[in-house]
């Protein structure tokens, strides 16, 4: 692979197949091993659970295009999922638990976007650093137990259907499409990948990195607000370290969509065959009865390998 | 970003700036001291002071390695999951072979190879080291939790558990190891070529690797240190909780990381010393300590950990920006 056009060339469907081989093979694997992996209650199983991640991933995407990281994703997901739950239970409203959930996700984001781009320290320092943050604050807000009792009209959330299609996955089409529009379709969008290619282009054109920098980073905190609210809703409580651990998963998903960690060379389409392929392998390695904990061991695995072709790549 | 050629050995004035930095941070953790001594009255008690000194030994033994991976510029955060795995290996070997030297041998080795592992996909796969090593964080999760299926791994000889309970003449164990580990580190990296040779990678790798410095060896060099050292500080764990469970690691990280920061270690690499992460374990652990006699609930530690590491990046941010 010799592309050296400028990142923002780069056409979202004129890709290596990477992550499509990686989908199709786990797929079949998958199929063969375990029968009931192709029934369509699986798969549309397999669909719903993965737009939590889903959620996650889009913005994971924005923020390693500009070369940077957010490992707070999952803690901040903790802590909004808890806010969810608090907010809604005294107050009785659904909407409110989600305001509350974006605005501290939003409030997170900037702080993050104001240390790595304002302050220049380094992204996976910062996001570390208010990582153990909002993991303190879900403890502290929580108290250390789940919060229970969560109105229905959040819970709906996640069970009902519009169109008998789930919730969830219309969430999750109408979250991609978002992105997809910003990322290929607006001019943020191509700053975006300027942010990672060409910084200094920026600077020449009159724009500010940083303010675009912190704006990405926003952008992640407010998704990690949304998805809060989806998984209270799924978990029908809030619980103090239920999101720990899932922005790995979301690197994992980008990881193997073939979005570069050097080179700002985005591909949001890539994420979500990612996304499906994370989500293939842990619904897999379930129905196969093995522990969640093989499960873990197999994303990490998967990152290492998708990083090291990408290495390949880069170097070639 | 410019690069500007450093001199790699520190000059050796009497008051040198990297003295300078250390008293400062030795200042610091006496100015806390004297805080905690007015403001709570068990600080002082001498239970209380053993204790802090053996907590900062732990502590320690995780971040030393780190230290020497911080220096070539990169980062080690599978430490912590590292800790659990060597500890949880460890305690079945003893409990075994009823041998705690063959387990302590377990403990090394298996935190040697994670270490090794990390530095070859550092070293030969060139990915960069917080992503590879944040998976390895995760494969040994997973490991981890897979081998131990939540059981627990109770009860050790007596004379294993002096190694991380016991007394010598008074003063914890884990302080003679301290001593130790510190000298040896200290003089590693101070009066080794080696451990000149990291600072070098650090400070400029492309100048490192132009005056031949064998960069692939080196780094795979730090790496397994950093990884041996969890796996010391693995066995000192497992002697002093006499338990060996899954999730023993999963707040071991951060404080690490904190640790080496503190202690005037800078990220960007080839600045800061084995000593300033002894300096930066005691005042973190002076912090911890001091909110526990505070009587402030625990779910306070991980965000005041997190303010320290964000605070100590700053400054290092600042201070690096006056460098160049």
């Amino acid at each position: 692979m010799a592309e050296t056009a400028p990142a923002i060339s780069a056409h979202p469907l004129r890709r290596p197949p990477g992550v499509a081989i990686v989908l199709t093979l786990l797929v079949v694997v998958f199929a063969a091993a375990a029968p009931s992996f192709i029934s369509s209650t699986n798969i549309a199983n397999v669909l719903v659970q993965s737009t939590l991640l889903l959620l996650l991933s889009l913005p994971m995407t924005l923020v390693i295009m500009t070369e940077g990281l957010d490992l707070s994703m999952g803690a901040v997901l903790t802590l909004t999922s808890i806010i969810v739950a608090i907010v809604s239970l005294s107050t009785g409203s659904m909407a409110l638990g989600l305001l509350a959930a974006v605005t501290v996700g939003t409030v997170f984001g900037l702080a993050n976007g104001y240390l790595v781009a304002g302050l220049n320290i380094p992204p996976f320092v910062a996001t570390l650093g208010t990582l153990g943050m909002a993991q303190g604050l879900a403890l502290i807000a929580s108290d250390g137990q789940s919060v229970v009792g969560i109105p229905r009209s959040v819970t709906e959330v996640y069970l009902a259907s519009l169109f008998s299609v789930p919730l969830p996955i219309v969430i999750g089409v109408v979250a991609y499409l978002a992105f997809h529009g910003l990322l290929y379709h607006t001019r943020f969008g191509t700053y975006i990948f300027a942010l990672g290619g060409n910084r200094e282009a920026l600077t020449y054109a009159g724009l500010s990195p940083t303010k675009l920098l912190i704006a990405v980073y926003a952008i992640s905190g407010a998704m990690a607000g949304f998805a809060g609210l989806l998984m209270t809703a799924r978990m029908n409580a809030g619980h103090p370290t239920a999101g720990l651990g899932l922005e790995f998963d979301a690197i994992a998903a980008v990881a193997v969509g073939g979005t570069s960690f050097e080179r700002g060379n985005g591909w949001l389409l890539g994420t979500a065959l990612g996304v499906l392929a994370v989500g293939v392998l842990r619904n897999g390695l379930n129905l196969l009865a093995l522990p969640s904990s093989i499960q873990v061991a197999s994303v990490g695995a998967l990152v290492i390998l998708a990083l090291f072709f990408d290495g390949l790549r880069s170097r070639s | 970003m410019t690069d500007i050629v450093k001199p790699v050995a520190p000059a050796r004035a009497f008051l040198s700036d990297d003295f300078l930095q250390i008293l400062y941070r030795l200042l610091a953790a006496l100015m806390i001291c004297t805080m905690l001594a007015v403001s709570t009255e068990s600080f002082l008690y001498l239970a209380n002071i053993l204790n802090v000194l053996r907590q900062t030994s732990l502590l320690f033994f995780i971040a030393s390695g780190l230290t020497l991976v911080v220096l070539t510029a990169g980062l080690d955060l599978s430490v912590g999951a590292n800790v659990a795995l060597s500890a949880c290996v460890a305690g079945t070997v003893i409990h075994q072979s009823g041998q705690p030297v063959l387990g302590v041998f377990a403990a090394l080795a298996t935190g040697a190879t994670v270490g090794v592992l990390n530095g070859a996909m550092v070293a030969a796969l060139r990915i960069p080291s917080f992503i590879a090593t944040y998976g390895m964080l995760w494969v040994l999760n997973g490991l981890t939790y897979w081998y131990m299926a939540g059981e627990v791994i109770h009860g050790f000889p007596p004379a294993f558990r002096q190694i991380g309970s016991g007394y010598l003449l008074g003063l914890p164990t884990p302080v003679y190891l301290l001593v130790i580990f510190l000298a040896i580190g200290a003089i590693f990296a101070q009066r080794t070529v080696w451990g000149q040779e990291i600072y070098a990678i650090g400070a400029n790798p492309t100048a490192a690797q132009l005056s031949g410095i064998p960069m692939s060896r080196r780094l795979l060099l730090v790496y397994a240190m950093s990884g041996t050292m969890a796996g010391l500080a693995s066995v000192i764990f497992l002697a002093r909780l006499n338990s060996a469970e899954a999730d023993i690691g999963e707040s071991l990280t951060l404080p690490a990381i904190a640790a080496v920061l503190i202690g005037g270690t800078s990220l960007f690499g080839g600045v800061g010393s084995v000593f300033g992460t002894f300096v930066g374990a005691l005042i973190l652990t002076l912090v911890l300590n001091g909110m526990n006699l505070l009587a402030v609930n625990s779910s306070w530690q991980p965000l005041v950990t997190g303010v320290i590491v964000i605070l100590a990046v700053w400054l290092d941010t600042k201070a690096r920006r006056r460098r160049l």
